[in-house]
């Protein structure tokens, strides 16, 4: 028995010592794994849309390979639920066993699953929500922006609207957090006079009662925030009641390629905010948008710019530590690093581990190729840094 | 505030009163004729615009658009009441409720497997484009005006038919007691199929008139069912002029709640709290109407039973 037990001891210890030897080899060849968590399906699902094909791009570009290891992508969708997240978050966790988990489009679901993928030490990539909380006082070693804080996009025509010297200016959001934030972004750099404060139901539809009110008050422009299909109807309205050559339309997240596909020339014109443009200058923005139109068959949103510049910060910092991930504080460092080429321009990390980045003024256009693109049309602020960063202790 | 903007404001209200009408009429006859609760009515309406989407791309031309749609939602209608609804009448209402709710997730769901997720336009018809100046500032769009004119004159229309014609007449007599007509020896399944598919018609018509106005996307039915209940149960359920007035006063009351609330607060609160309190009550207000019609009339103003 003692002897035979003795063989199997030395069997099982070879054996380990041949798999311990083996093991950086097949590590490897283990797939690095990237949870892809995301809003794609209902009527926000276009967002993620965006997103996801961005992202995707960027890893297929590298033919899916990084540090010598070949990438495993699991999307999963959201639905717009936080509890459903929270559950989708854990599973791509402990199931999975994921190395980075990227995507994330609106803010409520990061607020969600925020805690989860910090606390168990995988790293979460955002590709568009950025609170004010986790760019603050609950910012993570664990969470990287590739987007921008909320606040920004909203303050950018805010500036705008100070810049240019607008008198008289009308705010119009729906009646939620992010829509009042969007008031309290704008004001943060406007001070002139606010002639009219309008909060709708979220999802309104007919905003005949307010365009009036707003044709009324005679203001020099007018800034709202209407995501999705609110914005659709709000831009055709705003045309069809003849305001689009009396006012100055300022929006986030109002005007983008994606709304453009039903609004169409009733957009041209119209203003918007961004820190990314298919017709920005840096190096390898033009052929990111033609592969993308080539491979998706329709126009890049910035939201699909930030998935590209996810995908391509996460492959910068797998090809950085030589795919191996097991030293954490080496994988952070080289994800803060932000080697990689972002197809916006310049950009590098803050201390909050939030971009700092220009932000434009854009404006809708078709191109001669009969397209409808949101193009910069002038720098709004430069090497901007969200006001958040210095409540963040890390 | 001045009288044209209080104009503007009535004509928007009037505007929205008569879509309103366009799908509360099919859902207060189904309603009350066969005492079936179609919480699916409002994906008529967004089939309405989606159909309109696609003949607009087949024929270019938004006047042949308009007999196809009407075609196309009477027949999705048919195939609906065949496969589904019939199977449903003699349920409880927990039941039909359960059914539709499922056949309204159903179609959403594979509207947007077939169309993806992205929105979708239609342009107003180039002979429509327009706005007529009513001062120097406020314009009202011409299309808003003839979506107006058309909506009451189908509201006038249907009266008269309800009202006047011997199929009307089957159609009240059946929304009083069905068990009855049926004994007089009238197809009372053949009528329900008629006054469901029609019902459908009219909701996919208003869908395709509103189309211009806003955004085609799958989940565009639901908001609208919400105040189409609202307006037959103040109207009274079962009957089209409780379905007309009805109609019109949750569109006066939602779209003058929307301009005016806040500035109404503004008077009684300080500005920052009214911008708060505001809107939160001008989207209450039709609600606390309909609670105060209930309380004074629960069967409604115009109750189609007597």
């Amino acid at each position: 028995m003692t002897s035979s037990r003795k063989i199997l001891a030395i069997a099982t210890a070879a054996v380990c010592a041949v798999g311990l030897a083996a093991a950086p080899a097949r590590a490897q060849e283990d797939p690095v794994k990237i949870g892809f968590l995301a809003t794609m399906s209902g009527p926000p699902g276009i967002i993620g849309k965006h997103l996801y094909d961005g992202f995707m791009l960027a890893i297929n570009q590298a033919k899916a390979e990084a540090g010598g290891r070949p990438i495993e992508v699991i999307a999963v969708d959201d639905e717009l639920k936080p509890d459903l997240a929270v559950a989708k978050a854990q599973e791509l966790i402990e199931r999975d066993e994921v190395d980075f988990v990227a995507g994330i489009v609106f803010s409520n679901i990061l607020m969600a699953v925020f805690r989860p993928i910090t606390e168990s030490e995988t790293f979460l990539i955002g590709g568009n929500a950025g609170t004010s909380t986790v760019a603050g006082r609950r910012c993570s070693p664990y969470f990287f922006s590739t987007s921008y804080q909320n606040d920004q996009v909203h303050a950018v025509m805010g500036k705008y609207a100070e810049d240019q010297g607008y008198k008289k200016v009308v705010l119009l959001a729906p009646n939620y957090q992010a829509g009042r934030d969007s008031v309290a972004g704008f004001n943060s750099e406007y001070t002139g006079n606010v002639v009219d404060t309008i909060y709708v139901p979220l999802n309104t539809l007919d905003f005949s009662a307010e365009l009036a009110r707003i044709a009324s008050a005679e203001p020099d422009a007018l800034f709202t925030f209407m995501p999705g299909g609110m914005g659709v109807a709000l831009v055709k309205q705003f045309r069809q009641a003849g305001l689009a050559d009396k006012v100055v339309f300022l929006s986030t997240f109002t005007v983008d390629e994606a709304t453009m596909m039903a609004t169409k020339d009733d957009a041209l014109g119209l203003y918007g905010s961004a820190q990314w443009a298919a017709n920005l200058p840096a190096e390898g923005n033009a052929e990111f948008v033609s592969s993308f139109k080539e491979t998706y068959g329709y126009q890049p949103a910035l939201y699909a710019a930030q998935g590209f510049d996810m995908g391509l910060l996460i492959l910068s910092a797998i090809n950085a530590v030589d795919g191996d991930l097991s030293d954490k504080a080496a994988v952070r460092k080289a994800i803060a690093a932000a080697d990689f080429k972002s197809i916006r321009g310049d950009f590098k990390f803050n201390t909050n581990q939030f971009p700092i980045q220009d932000f434009y003024l854009t404006q809708a256009v078709k191109t001669e190729d009969g397209d409808y693109v949101m193009n910069a049309v002038e720098t709004v602020f430069e090497d901007a840094a969200d006001s958040y960063a210095s409540e963040c202790k890390m | 505030m001045d009288t044209t903007l209080l104009l503007v404001q009535l004509l928007n209200g009037l505007q929205l009163g008569v879509l309103l009408f366009l799908v509360a009429a099919g859902l207060t006859l189904v309603f009350g004729i066969m005492d079936f609760i179609n919480l699916a009515h409002g994906v008529q309406y967004m089939v309405g615009a989606y159909l309109g989407v696609v003949f607009l791309a087949l024929t270019g031309s938004f006047l042949l658009t308009i007999p196809l749609v009407l075609v196309g939602s009477f027949l999705i209608a048919v195939v609906l009441e065949h496969l589904v609804f019939r199977k449903l009448y003699r349920a409880s209402h927990l039941s039909q409720v359960l059914a539709t709710v499922g056949v309204l997730l159903f179609i959403t769901e594979l509207v947007e497997i077939i169309f993806g997720p992205q929105l979708y336009q239609i342009p107003i018809p180039a002979f429509l484009d327009g706005a007529v100046p009513l001062t120097d500032t406020l314009q009202y769009p011409v299309y808003r005006l003839v979506v107006i004119g058309l909506g009451l004159m189908l509201a006038v229309a249907l009266w008269l038919a309800v009202s006047k014609t011997r199929l009307g007449a089957l159609v009240r007599a059946g929304a009083t007691d069905a068990e009855m007509v049926s004994a007089l020896g009238v197809d009372v399944e053949r009528l329900f199929l008629f006054v469901f598919a029609f019902g459908g018609m009219l909701a996919g018509f208003a869908g395709l008139v509103a189309a211009p106005i806003v955004a085609v996307e799958a989940h565009m039915g639901n908001q609208v069912l919400i105040l189409c209940f609202v307006v037959i149960v103040i109207g009274g359920i079962g009957s089209i002029e409780g379905a007309f007035l009805g109609a019109l006063i949750v569109a006066l009351v939602d779209t003058l709640g929307r301009t005016f609330t806040t500035d109404i607060m503004k008077l009684l609160v300080d500005p920052s709290a009214a911008t708060t309190i505001g809107p939160a009550l001008a989207s209450m207000l039709i609600y606390l109407l309909m609670a105060v019609v209930l309380f004074f009339k629960p069967r409604g103003l115009y109750p189609a039973k007597a």
